[in-house]
Parts: C-alpha cells; sequence; structure tokens
C-alpha cells in the first residue's frame, strides 16, 4: 500500500491536476491539429474540388509521371549513397580518433544550418559551365551537371547528407566497442565484424536515417529549383511540378500533385512503422522476456 | 602456449600505462594478474591479445615474435569484464561464432557448441538470447565462446568484477576445475587479491604500470620484496618501517620487552575470526586478528588496556627487505 501511494504521487508530480492535464492536452492536440492535420486535409478536399478527372489528367500527364520518376530516381540514388557514407561517417567519428575531428563532426550539420536555397547557388557556383571550378571540364567530357538529373541528385544528396550519420551515431557510441573487440579475438576480420556484429548492432538507427532521408529527398525544393532549371518533363520532380501547377493557374491539378507526393511521404513513414513494429517485437522477445527463476540473476549483477 | 613479454612500454597520451614490462608465463599455467585501477593490468593483458599495440617492447609466444600479429590471426581465447555477449545472437550462435568464421562444417559445428555447453552447464539454454541470461550465465557463454575456437591461451580481463560476492566466488572455484580439465595457458586480470590467491598458480602484482613482484601466492605473501605488495597482497598495520599482518600481532596482559600499551577500542566477533582494534598510547591505530578461541582464552574486553607486540614482522629499509621474528620466550 505504501509503495502505491508513492507511485500515485510521482504521478501527480509529473502530470500535475486533472485541470493541468487537460490544459496540456489541449494546447499538444491543438497546435498539431492547426499546424498539421488541417492543412494537410484542405490539400486532399482541394484536389478533387474541380472533380476527379482534372486531377486524373495532372497526375497522369506525361509530365506529370516523368516528375513522379524522376523523384522516385533522386530517392533511389541519393538515399544508398546518404546509407553508406552516413554509416562509414559515423564508424569513423565513434570508433576512431583522428585531428580535426571535431570539425568533421560539426561540417556534418552544415546542410541542416544552410538554406537550400544557399546549396543550390553553391553547386551553381561549382558546376557552371563557363567559369564553375568544375564545369568547363566536365563540359569538355560531355558530362552536363547542372540542368540535368545529376546536379539534382548532388543537391539531394547534399541536403539529406546528415540524417543517417546523426541517427547512427549515438547508437554506436551506446552499444561500445565490447562485442566488436570480441568478434575480432575469434578470429573475424573487420569487413566480417562489421557484417555480422556492427550493422546487426546499429540497424534501427540505420532504418530511421533511411526513412528521414527518403522524406527529404521526396520533398526537397530549394536545392533541386535552383540546379535543375525546371525544365518540363526533363529536371521536374514531385515538388517543382505542384509549383509550376499552381503558379500556371491549374490549382487543384497542383493539389492533385500534392496529395501523390504526401502518399509517398506517408507510405514512407507506414513501410517504416511496418519494419519497426515486427522487429522490435522480436527484439522485445529476445531481451525482455526477463529471466527464469532460478538462473541466479541477482541484485547487483551489471546487465548489459 | 607459453608467453614473454619484452620490456613492454605503452602511452596513452602523457599516461604511461606500461612501463618496462618483463614478464614470463609458463604453459600450461594460470597466472593472476593484481593490481589497483590504472596499474596497467589490463592494458597488459590486451597487448598480449594484441587488442592494443605497445609503443615498444615484444610479445613472444612460443618462442615466436607476435608483437606485430593482428588480434584475429593470434588464437587466443578473450573474456571482456562486461561479458560483451552478442545479444542480437543466441546462445548457440554467440558460441558458434568462432567456427563459423572458420567455416567449419555445420554438424561439427553443432557437436561442438553442445560439448562446450555441457562443460559450462549451459546445455538448456542453447536457443536463449544473452538479455536472458544472468551475469554469470553469460560470462559462462562469454568462457563457451572464447574456448570454442581451441585458443592457445585464456585471457580473462576481470571476469568476475561486475557479479555479486556469491556468484563470483562459485565461478571461482569452477574456472579452477576448468583449468584442470582443458589445460590452457590462462591469464586473468583482477584488482581483488583474494580472488588472485584463490585461483593461481602465480601471481603478478603490478602498480603504476610497473610489475612489483611475481610468484606463487604464498611466496608473495610471506616474502613480499616491496611494501606496495606487502599492503596489497594481504592487510597489514605499519609502524614506522615496519609492517605487521594483523595475525602476527601477539595480545598479552602483561608487559614484555618490545611490547607497546594500547587500549582495546573495538572487538568484531566474525564467526571464526575476531578483530581487536587497538589504539596504541602513542602511534596509529592498529588491529589484531585472533582466532575464536584466542579472544575467550585471553578474556578480552573493550577499553581494556593490554600490551601488544609484533610476533613477526617486515622491515623495508635501506638494508632492502627482511623478515624479523621474535624468539619464543
Amino acid at each position: 500500500m505504501a509503495a502505491r501511494g508513492i507511485a500515485d504521487s510521482r504521478i501527480n508530480v509529473v502530470q500535475g491536476s486533472r485541470r493541468a492535464r487537460l490544459t496540456m492536452r489541449t494546447i499538444g492536440i491543438g497546435y498539431l491539429l492547426l499546424l498539421l492535420v488541417i492543412p494537410v486535409i484542405t490539400v486532399f478536399i482541394k484536389a478533387f474540388e474541380d472533380g476527379a478527372a482534372n486531377a486524373w489528367e495532372t497526375i497522369t500527364s506525361p509530365e506529370g509521371m516523368h516528375a513522379f520518376w524522376l523523384t522516385l530516381v533522386m530517392v533511389v540514388v541519393s538515399v544508398p549513397l546518404n546509407t553508406i557514407f552516413g554509416v562509414v561517417c559515423a564508424i569513423v567519428l565513434v570508433r576512431h580518433k583522428f585531428r580535426g575531428k571535431a570539425l568533421i563532426n560539426s561540417l556534418i550539420d552544415l546542410p541542416f544550418a544552410i538554406s537550400p536555397v544557399v546549396v543550390g547557388l553553391a553547386l551553381m557556383l561549382v558546376f557552371n559551365q563557363r567559369d564553375g571550378w568544375f564545369g568547363p571540364w566536365l563540359a569538355d567530357h560531355g558530362i552536363r551537371v547542372l540542368f540535368s538529373p545529376i546536379g539534382m541528385i548532388f543537391a539531394t544528396v547534399f541536403v539529406s547528407m546528415p540524417f543517417v550519420v546523426r541517427e547512427v551515431v549515438p547508437v554506436l557510441q551506446e552499444i561500445g566497442d565490447d562485442q566488436e573487440q570480441a568478434a575480432r579475438t575469434l578470429g573475424a576480420n573487420g569487413w566480417q565484424t562489421f557484417w555480422r556484429i556492427t550493422l546487426p548492432s546499429i540497424r534501427w538507427g540505420v532504418t530511421y536515417g533511411v526513412v528521414l532521408s527518403t522524406a527529404r529527398a521526396l520533398g526537397e525544393f530549394g536545392a533541386v529549383a535552383v540546379v535543375s532549371g525546371k525544365i518540363s518533363g526533363v529536371t521536374e520532380t514531385l515538388p517543382l511540378y505542384v509549383s509550376k501547377q499552381y503558379e500556371t493557374f491549374n490549382v487543384s491539378g497542383a493539389y492533385a500533385a500534392a496529395v501523390l507526393l504526401a502518399l509517398l511521404g506517408l507510405a514512407t513513414l507506414f513501410a517504416m512503422n511496418l519494419i519497426e513494429r515486427g522487429g522490435r517485437k522480436r527484439d522485445q522477445a529476445i531481451t525482455n522476456t526477463g529471466h527464469t527463476p532460478g538462473t541466479g540473476l541477482s541484485r547487483g549483477e551489471e546487465t548489459r | 602456449m607459453s608467453i614473454v613479454v619484452n620490456s613492454v612500454t605503452k602511452r596513452f597520451g602523457d599516461f604511461v600505462a606500461l612501463d618496462n614490462v618483463n614478464l614470463e608465463v609458463r604453459d600450461g599455467s594460470l597466472t593472476a594478474l593484481l593490481g589497483p585501477s590504472g596499474s596497467g593490468k589490463s592494458t597488459l593483458l590486451r597487448v598480449i591479445a594484441g587488442l592494443e599495440q605497445p609503443d615498444t617492447g615484444t610479445v613472444v609466444m612460443n618462442g615466436q615474435d607476435v608483437t606485430r600479429v593482428p588480434v584475429q590471426d593470434r588464437g587466443v581465447g578473450f573474456c571482456f569484464q562486461h561479458y560483451a555477449a552478442f545479444k542480437h545472437m543466441t546462445v548457440r550462435d554467440n558460441v558458434a561464432f568462432g567456427l563459423k568464421i572458420r567455416k567449419r562444417p555445420k554438424a561439427e559445428i553443432e557437436k561442438r557448441v553442445r560439448e562446450l555447453l555441457e562443460l559450462v552447464h549451459l546445455e538448456g539454454f542453447i536457443d536463449r538470447y544473452p538479455g536472458q541470461l544472468s551475469g554469470g550465465q553469460r560470462q559462462r557463454m562469454a568462457l563457451a565462446r572464447a574456448l570454442a575456437v581451441e585458443p592457445k591461451v585464456l585471457l580473462l580481463d576481470e571476469p568476475f568484477g561486475a557479479l555479486d560476492a556469491k556468484v563470483r566466488e562459485e565461478l571461482r572455484a569452477w574456472l579452477r576445475r576448468l583449468h584442470d580439465e582443458v589445460h590452457v595457458t590462462t591469464i586473468f586480470v583482477t584488482h581483488d587479491q583474494e580472488e588472485a590467491m584463490d585461483v593461481a598458480e602465480q601471481i603478478v602484482v603490478m602498480n603504476e604500470g610497473r610489475i612489483e613482484q611475481a610468484g606463487a601466492p604464498r611466496e608473495l605473501y610471506e616474502h613480499p620484496k616491496t611494501e606496495f605488495v606487502m599492503s596489497f597482497v594481504g592487510p597489514v598495520n605499519r609502524l614506522g618501517y615496519e609492517f605487521v599482518r594483523p595475525h602476527d600481532l601477539e595480545i598479552g596482559h602483561v608487559p614484555k620487552q618490545g611490547a607497546i600499551e594500547a587500549m582495546i577500542e573495538r572487538i568484531v566477533h566474525l564467526g571464526f575470526e575476531v578483530r581487536v582494534e587497538l589504539s596504541p598510547a602513542e602511534g596509529d591505530r592498529l588491529w589484531a586478528q585472533l582466532t575464536r578461541q584466542q579472544a575467550e582464552e585471553l578474556e578480552l574486553a573493550e577499553n581494556q588496556i593490554v600490551y601488544v607486540r609484533p610476533a613477526r614482522k617486515k622491515v623495508f629499509d635501506e638494508n632492502g627487505p627482511r623478515t624479523e621474528e621474535l624468539l619464543p620466550a
């Protein structure tokens, strides 16, 4: 009974009185409704205002379909690049000691810190064919970076770079390197240790980083807008397409394309949820079934 | 496999973890590296394993210089203080890890895993995950995992450090029996002198990156070469340059030559052992260790004035370490 009393008072400390609780809930949910749910629902409603026919036509037009596929290409190319880079970078940052580590560590957040438009302009400076650093040389070799999907991929990779690193670093720090060292003493080389020990241990961090990168790659507008030149049917991704439809007064078409874009994002989140739920359930079965009586687990023992 | 460590030095920044260490370990022996934290004992173990590279010096195994041989090729079994269990694998897969890396046939792996789990008494836990085991079980699993690849050397870094006292004692006894059965050259690190005395054939006492003394447990206890060893391998009273073990303090009711006057401050009964805390007329506090029978015969009581003298003492002065014994009166 005494223990129960303590538990109750602790709940009160955190949540306060009933009125305070209700107020907090109202603020939290109201904020979400106002800024997130209502705008998204309006988009869905608006999309079909001029009838489904127009919506369908906007999406299935050759430019619309091209934008859809180009967006997928952006994701399919940039996400694996960032995943591989992110995991390697996280391992280097956590497991290696070297000069300038702090600098690299803060550089990784640069894409978050600077506006995507600035990223786009920077790429313009580097790759333009007249006086960019690499532009003329690449042009001589027949490679066009600006106003082509290559430049757009650069831009997308740049803006979504930090996600995997930032998700994986804390996981690596938490698990420590004991298991990796144990694998080495058992005869595993670096590659085997990575595939059999490190990667399975960080898989949730990687998964989450991949989902965030995907969402960002799907929706990137600013940087891609600058380097793509927005050529319909050539360098137009879905976000650019939405914007162009809106600017050319096909408002319901713009909303229809926006719905498609939103659905892609939702599908990503949904997939993540599915994977996570399945995986975590299995993990919980592994770690949290407690111990069977009589196995000698006692107070004071390390349970890492 | 015999191990020889030749003038190994290892620095971490400004900190000297190992300072010109020389050590020899006989084939098939059971050795303890004993010392306080920061004495370099774990670093020495990790240098032997190949988990750390020494700045200078060499490690020789069976007459072969292995200093530059990477850890995965040294054929050592290593157990970590916190077990380093592979959390995403079952007990079976944990133990089989080294064998799978060596691409042994499946049937052979399964057979070997079962043998080893029997050896560490975990037969019934083969399909469990480490999260479902107690600390002691996890450490035994880690031992089985290390033994699976038939290492020529078994290295244990504070293997029982994270376990509670009772489990620790059980595992100690079990490790000794295991060593009798498997006969693999074993080195373990500990900061617990009792554990070292209990388990090891040879104890290497380390302090501040150096080896203070190496020898059999009894030799270290009876003939410590330095004050540090004297006070680290057992309890001690200090009288200037002289050191006396609490069980070498004689208590009497009449003044004798060489005896000092002291008052009994406290008497602690610990079953067979009785501890008597004494406050001498001058100098630091002392304590004496008596058997229950001795204490009863002397009819000791708190606040009593008694006369104590060392029956046997160690002197560490400019003439070197020596033992002085009182002739029976």
